[in-house]
């Protein structure tokens, strides 16, 4: 009800960004040390681990089999605007192609340098070598330029995990709230799970810019649908009435309301880097017949897809209590049941239980999600930063690139 | 949300929803204030259920968190229990349940 009043006393402030070359700004500034085959994940921890404290984010892809998605992740995480520079580890027979990956990131103008373990010398003389590499990076983007920030420039994604059932009457409208608030402001914000919108297809068609943009909102959803019955996933089993859930549309509301009110721009692929405001379903079920198993086999593969997207920031709601962040971009989490935030407070940035004991409206707990991300923004760290949370998972996929209809002009 | 007898058991997600969410649980003759009019409860109503935040009509879509739910399958009064008894789905289901409660195309 006051989001309108407290919306014109916020109205776009400036926040400081790291300027990179393509333009866009970032709202933190580390090194990422890529490991690109497993074989290169412990020399890559060693060196992380020896920057303790300082922004060094441990990233990698442990297949030694080619995969054009990986490639893809890899280069967008690698030039992503919270990224200053990046050490690339590599054993030196993997099929990973670290030239082009590379080439890529020097493009940008990021320091870039990689090591190969087995033309370096082995295990010991490679940690040397990278944290040698490091040291001399961190000095240099130390220097990067900063540049105005406004709203209109971030973007926010958003992942439920450890669900439970406030959830989706509490965390996820509250986040809902906070999206209409951002792209109000002209920021890009990002939701998915097409898995958990079975249901609602056509009420989501309807909120597309264009007619062809909603038959491809549809067609996301159908695919999801298909895709989880060939894994056996019980997913869209009917609602646990004994809840209260009465009908599928009102079960797939919990993960589909975290989309707030707001017309949807377009729908995007991992990697795809929305343009403008606005906002976007990200598409993370692989195109085709599975190959590679389950979609997203843990949040923080979604969670790395959103970050590939460009978000700054991720809003993560949680009933049961998750306590993941991840490496490069601050995740916020939203805590849905009181009894959950009370047990696990240091973790939870946002206390949305709130809104079940009917302390807090949902508006009221939108614009709190709507302050943290703009604190956030502006240099604080979140609780799962704060505790060293810097998780990341990258694995197998494959996709088309999205068609013409899904990001109407 | 609710300046004028707010209430203690039941929340309101969104401003277009016709429906409330039961916060605390609901026993038989417990009272509360929905938009202005009282509501007497005649029943036991758990924590995550639903209830009609103004009178529906048959037929009426029913929202929650601004979303069409389904709609009703008979008149609901105001703080009356909305369950799978007076609401349907309105999803021509794709996928259809088969009688082992699994997925079909």
């Amino acid at each position: 009800m006051s989001s309108s009043n407290k919306l014109s006393s916020t109205n776009s402030p400036t926040l400081q960004g790291f300027l990179r070359s393509d333009g866009r700004k970032g709202i933190r500034n580390c090194i990422v040390v890529a490991y690109l085959v497993e074989c290169a994940h412990h020399v890559a921890r060693e060196i992380v681990d020896s920057f303790r404290g300082q922004p060094v984010h441990l990233i990698g892809f442990g297949g030694c089999y080619p995969n054009a998605y990986a490639d893809r992740m890899m280069n967008k995480l690698c030039t992503h605007p919270n990224v200053g520079g990046a050490l690339l580890l590599s054993l030196g027979c993997e099929s990973f192609n670290r030239h082009r990956l590379a080439e890529e990131i020097a493009k940008t103008g990021r320091p870039v340098s990689t090591v190969v373990i087995q033309q370096t010398g082995g295990t010991r003389k490679s940690i040397d070598s990278g944290k040698l590499w490091v040291e001399q990076a961190l000095k240099q983007i130390a220097e990067v330029p900063r540049a105005p920030l406004s709203v209109n420039e971030l973007v926010v994604g958003t992942v439920c995990g450890g669900s439970d059932a406030t959830s989706g009457i509490s965390a996820n409208p509250a986040v809902g709230r906070a999206f209409d608030m951002l792209v109000e402001q002209g920021a890009a914000t990002i939701f998915e799970e097409t898995g958990e919108m079975i249901g609602l297809e056509d009420v989501m068609s309807a909120r597309a810019v264009t007619p062809e943009l909603g038959h491809e909102l549809k067609a996301s959803v159908e695919k999801a649908a298909y895709y989880y019955k060939q894994m056996g996933h019980a997913s869209f089993a009917p609602g646990n009435a004994e809840g209260g859930l009465t009908t599928i549309e009102e079960k797939s509301i919990g993960a589909y309301c975290k989309s707030g009110d707001s017309p949807i721009s377009g729908l995007i692929k991992p990697g795809d880097v929305p343009r403008k405001g606005g906002l976007y379903l990200l598409d993370v079920v692989p195109d085709g017949e599975p190959r590679f198993g389950f979609p997203n086999i843990n949040d923080n593969a979604e969670i790395a897809e959103l970050i590939a997207c460009g978000s700054h920031v991720i809003l993560f709601t949680t009933g049961r209590g998750s306590v993941v962040g991840s490496a490069i971009s601050p995740v916020i989490k939203i805590c849905a049941n009181p009894e959950t935030y009370e047990r696990m407070s240091d973790d939870m940035d946002v206390n949305a239980g709130k809104i079940l004991r009917l302390e807090a409206s949902v508006d009221e707990v939108g614009e709190e999600i709507y302050e943290k991300v703009l604190d956030v923004a502006s240099g604080t760290q979140s609780c799962s930063e704060s505790l060293g949370h810097q998780e990341f998972v990258l694995t197998y996929k494959s996709f088309e690139p999205i068609g013409p209809s899904c990001l109407p002009m | 949300m609710q300046p004028e007898g707010k209430s203690r058991k039941l929340l309101r997600i969104h401003r277009d929803d016709n429906v409330l969410i039961v916060v605390a649980p609901v026993r038989p003759g417990d009272r509360d204030v929905i938009d202005g009019c009282e509501v007497v409860f005649t029943q036991n109503i758990g924590i995550g259920h639903k209830v009609a935040a103004r009178d529906i009509r048959a037929g009426e879509k029913v929202y929650k968190c601004g979303v069409p739910i389904g709609s009703a399958k008979e008149p609901i009064p105001a703080g009356a229990h909305m369950h799978l008894h007076n609401l349907k789905s309105d999803y021509i289901a794709t996928y259809t349940l088969d009688k082992d409660h699994v997925f079909v195309k």
